[in-house]
């Protein structure tokens, strides 16, 4: 056996990927449906904690700087351990999934509440005022005339930054979910032959590659264009 | 009692924390009138215009316009607001809308008309300051002149009873002054009541009923034009006047 032979049976392993292929593809319907859900609360709940501070209660505002501080700095598997293995000791235990969803979702919220919360700033005063002086309440004014304008200004971080937090989907491997890694990882101590890992590596490259190429097309679109 | 001003401001005055700004302010506007506001930067002209329809909240005083207690808690400002059209210096025009969404909005969900009522009465008001053919223009697509009476044509849409002008044309290139202008007069042959805040001499000798001098947050002395202008009675004005002339 020459040493590309060697190669390929090692990595490319074709009997032992054929065996393991429904494995990696049940995992990659696990992480379509964890990021799914990542993205649709998280960014739910960042919109939502950037209008609560727009309405500039104090109280409420140093609260929800808090919270978005605290997250953002915390490592993100720290906080998938911290739920998966210390909630249990305080009341319900969530499965490895629940916890892996619901850490990101808080990661992800806080670092789009403050990517909103910045679109949000930007928005010139006038802006505001001339809403206003037309009638507009304070929310028509935040819907009708700040959000749209502050959405474009967003949509290019925020595109990166979920990426960013939803490929941490892997993170759940560590907590027993059987995403695309935790299939791929068991599949090679099963098998004692990593092919199943570049399985894992092509299933993560099928889901996210699209994304960061749609990624790129939108921030093009958005870029200043008044 | 029949009303006998449209705007009444009495004692007007506003604090920015330790500055005072306005310093017991008394404005009273006749309907059909035009009143021009002059006076060097800082003497507190905007921060006026503002209390009037309460985008400042006066520290103390009242404001009426057109009957409405405009600092009664009971008053709905909202409501009250689509009576007193402000016109900025800056335009403010939203960018992400067409003109004509611009001048829609507030008749949508404020005035609460339908969508093909709101685009009628739009499409009126682009005509009367000449941009009947912008209306699907956005901001981004008009010239600073024509930004301008787009936002001159969102105010009258909603049919003020008053309109403020916080230095219209001061943001425009000079040729682009003069159409800007003309909305205006064109405004005040229509019969409606104007308080405008604004460098333009010119404007004010011919088309204004009263100038108003300001200075330090108070009125200093208020006239017609021409004595204003040609014969002031506080040395301030004088001072001001002559600054301004010889630019
Ligand atoms: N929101 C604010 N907070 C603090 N100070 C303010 C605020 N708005 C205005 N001021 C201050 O109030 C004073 C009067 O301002 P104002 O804008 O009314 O003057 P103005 O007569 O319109 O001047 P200009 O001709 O430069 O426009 C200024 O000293 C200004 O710095
Ligand atoms: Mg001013």
């Amino acid at each position: 056996m020459n040493r590309w032979d060697k190669f390929t049976e090692t990595f490319f392993n074709a009997k032992v990927m054929e065996k393991y292929l429904p494995d990696i593809l049940s995992g990659m319907v696990v992480t379509i449906e964890l990021a799914l859900l990542i993205v649709v609360t998280g960014l739910a709940a960042g919109l939502a904690l950037a209008l609560l501070r727009a309405l500039a209660i104090r109280p409420l505002n140093w609260l929800i700087i808090f919270i978005v501080d605290l997250f953002r700095s915390l490592p993100p598997l720290v906080v998938i351990v911290l739920i998966y293995f210390g909630l249990p000791y305080a009341g319900p235990a969530p499965s490895g999934f629940v916890s892996t969803w619901l850490s990101l979702a808080f990661v992800l919220m806080a670092f789009s509440e403050e990517i909103f919360w910045a679109g949000i700033t930007s928005i010139p005063k006038g802006q505001w005022e001339a809403s206003r002086s037309t009638g507009l309440s304070f929310s028509q004014t935040l819907f009708n005339v700040v959000l749209p304008q502050a959405f474009r200004l967003t949509i290019p971080p925020l595109t990166n930054r979920t990426i960013a937090i939803t490929k941490g989907t892997a993170l759940g491997t560590v907590v027993a979910v059987t995403e695309i890694l935790g299939q791929a990882s068991s599949a090679m101590s099963n098998s004692y032959n990593p092919s199943p890992l570049m399985m894992g590596a092509a299933a993560y490259i099928v889901l996210f590659f699209p994304v960061v190429v749609a990624a790129r097309w939108i921030e093009s679109k958005f870029a200043w264009k008044r | 009692m029949t009303q006998k001003h449209i705007v009444e401001a009495r004692g007007i005055h506003k604090h920015f924390g330790a500055l005072h700004v306005l310093k017991g302010v008394d404005l009273k506007v006749d309907e059909r009138e035009l009143v021009f506001v002059i006076g060097p930067s800082g003497s507190g002209k905007s921060t006026l215009l503002r209390c009037l329809n309460r985008l400042e909240e006066p520290s103390s005083g009242s404001v009426v316009v057109d009957g409405i207690d405009m600092l009664s808690p009971k008053t709905d400002i909202n409501h009250a607001r689509q009576r007193i059209g402000m016109v900025f210096q800056s335009f403010n025009l939203y960018p992400h809308m067409t003109a004509l969404g611009n001048v829609t909005l507030a008749l949508r969900k404020v005035a609460g008309k339908s969508r093909a009522e709101a685009d009628a009465l739009a499409r009126a008001a682009l005509d009367r300051v000449g941009l009947a053919d912008r209306a699907d223009h956005t901001p981004g697509q008009l010239s600073g002149g024509q930004q301008q009476r787009v936002a001159i044509a969102r105010s009258i849409a909603l049919e003020p009873r008053v309109m403020l002008f916080d230095e219209p044309t001061s943001a425009l290139d000079p040729e682009l002054v003069g159409s800007v202008l003309e909305v205006m007069r064109g405004l005040r042959e229509s019969g409606m009541t104007m308080i405008v805040v604004s460098h333009e001499m010119g404007f004010a000798r011919n088309a204004a009923d009263r100038v108003v001098f300001m200075d330090d947050g108070l009125i200093v002395e208020q006239g017609p034009p021409a004595s204003i202008f040609e014969n002031p009675a506080h040395e301030r004005t004088r001072a001001f006047i002559g600054q301004i002339q010889r630019h």
